[in-house]
């Protein structure tokens, strides 16, 4: 299996896994939360800073990120990347750790984020442009991009409003279960109906939260992952698929590139989506989790709004999705796919608290960047 | 090198929407660019648009005062590329999916602009 899908599968795992200053972290620079998740990922995994010869990051306002946060630790790493596929980098740094680690090119990699938008707005110039060919007709970025496919999938599946909110309010429902979730509040399906309209169909309340929040997980090679300080969780499959950048682009509105990495992934772990247990799928908006269920495989085109309805994805529902409360009741400080992962983790060592998943033995990671135009999964067991 | 941007603006700003066409493939580009996509192809022409497209995906853009909302929509023309777009000419949350519309060039800002007016 491994060898036709050319991905070590279960060859390396990840062994540490941090958040840290979810909801609110003033008083300090975006690099300094992402180091701190970082040492804190290496002490769960029970690993010296000075071992980390590979670190992947994406800095939310700094190109050479990279390089900022090896000088920052003081690291020299052999492999570093800083890369822009918007939120679905960190599923692709798994990927890449992945094969690195199985070539032997690195030992252990460290992968980080940290972001700070409430507390320390980005002033100047940001990292992405607008398209020439979109930005005379004002859409919001990058909800409008999102509604527009939405507008889509409504049109062709009969897609309600009313199942959109599920989404929302089954995000609720496990941040509830999550004290480090920042959104926590009671939220209903008329709450999310009445809320203010931003981008047809799309209200404040579809939309995932600007809040501040750091994560970092740490990856080894499976042998040294068993003298690790915590049981590992193996990397199963991971893959990715790039559609386009604008939301013009977009070849199908309605299918992701998720239809393609999924399938790889789940191949890579010899498993089907109906072996998850847990399932943790950006939400950066509420048609977001509808789009990637259908395209990962855990229902039929089309059937993603039935899927959702009636508190199938909420906290005693057919399917565990996004049990930290998601991007949308929890955490999403710009790019929210490496908070993904560390949940998976805690869920796959049975460190969930009032939200664990009874047994849970397999999850899968979906990450999604741009308008989603970047699409990465990674699955993950138990070791 | 052709200058895919600018001389398509040259053409709007004389009152032309162009798209370029691959005279071996014969597949029509939009956005403009050096060569047509996935075929690779540069041996694109120049072609005046139709102007015909349909709606293919809309959202409304939702303002404090409701006067000041307006509609984003994606359009395919009927040579095939898609693009963004506003349609003009009809209630900002009047634009439905499948509307058949047909391109205008209009000012805004002191340039000239691609928009849609229903048919």
């Amino acid at each position: 299996m491994t060898r036709n899908s050319g991905f070590p599968g279960g060859k390396a795992a990840i062994v540490g896994a941090a958040t840290f200053g979810i909801g609110k972290c003033p008083g300090v620079a975006a690099v300094d939360m992402a180091a701190q998740a970082a040492l804190l990922a290496l002490a769960d995994a029970g690993i010296a800073l000075s071992e980390v010869d590979a670190l992947y990051t994406s800095a939310p306002y700094e190109a050479l990120g990279g390089l900022e946060l090896a000088e920052y630790l003081g690291i020299t790493p052999r492999v570093t990347d800083c890369n822009r596929t918007g939120g679905s980098a960190f599923e692709v740094y798994v990927q890449q750790a992945a094969l690195a680690l199985d070539a032997g090119l690195i030992d252990c990699a460290l992968i980080a984020y940290g972001s700070n938008p409430a507390s320390n707005p980005p002033t100047g110039v940001g990292m992405t442009r607008q398209s020439a060919w979109e930005a005379p007709y004002r859409p919001l970025a990058p909800i409008s991009s999102y509604a527009l496919a939405t507008s889509r999938h409504m049109h062709l599946y009969g897609t309600t409003r009313e199942q959109l909110a599920e989404v929302a309010v089954a995000a609720r429902r496990w941040a509830q279960l999550n004290p480090e979730a920042a959104a926590r509040d009671p939220l209903t399906i008329d709450d999310v109906l009445a809320a203010r309209m931003v981008s047809d169909p799309l209200t404040v309340r579809d939309c995932c939260l600007f809040n501040d929040g750091a994560a970092a997980v740490v990856m080894v090679r499976a042998d040294r992952a068993r003298d690790c300080a915590t049981r590992p969780v193996p990397v199963l499959g991971a893959a990715h698929a790039v559609t386009h950048r604008e939301i013009s682009s977009m070849p199908d509105l309605t299918v992701t590139g998720a239809a393609i990495s999924g399938p790889t992934a789940f191949a890579q772990a010899g498993i089907r989506p109906a072996d998850i247990d847990v399932c943790m799928v950006y939400d950066a908006f509420t048609i977001t989790p509808i789009l990637f269920l259908e395209d990962l495989g855990f229902c039929a085109k089309g059937e993603g709004g039935a899927f959702v309805s009636d508190g199938n994805i909420a906290p005693g529902g057919g399917l565990a999705v996004n049990t930290n409360g998601g991007g949308l009741s929890c955490v999403h400080p710009g790019m929210y796919g490496l908070f993904l992962l560390v949940e998976a983790t805690r869920q796959l060592r049975g460190e969930a608290g009032a939200r664990q998943v009874k047994d849970a033995q397999l999850a899968v990671a979906h990450g999604n960047g741009g308008v989603l135009s970047s699409e990465a999964t990674v699955v993950l067991g138990r070791g | 090198m052709i200058q895919p941007e600018t001389e398509w603006r040259a053409h709007l700003a004389q009152g032309r929407f162009m798209l370029q066409r691959s005279r071996s493939t014969g597949g029509y580009v939009f956005y403009p660019r050096v060569a047509e996509p996935m075929t690779g192809a540069e041996d694109l022409e120049w072609v005046e648009a139709s102007g015909r497209g349909t709606v293919h995906a809309v959202t409304v853009v939702r303002k404090k005062d409701p006067a000041d909302s307006y509609n984003v929509v994606l359009v395919d023309l009927q040579e095939g590329p898609r693009l963004m777009s506003r349609v003009d000419g009809i209630a900002a949350d009047g634009v439905t999916i499948g509307m058949a519309v047909s391109a205008r060039i209009t000012e805004e800002g002191g340039q000239p602009i691609l928009v849609f007016v229903p048919v």
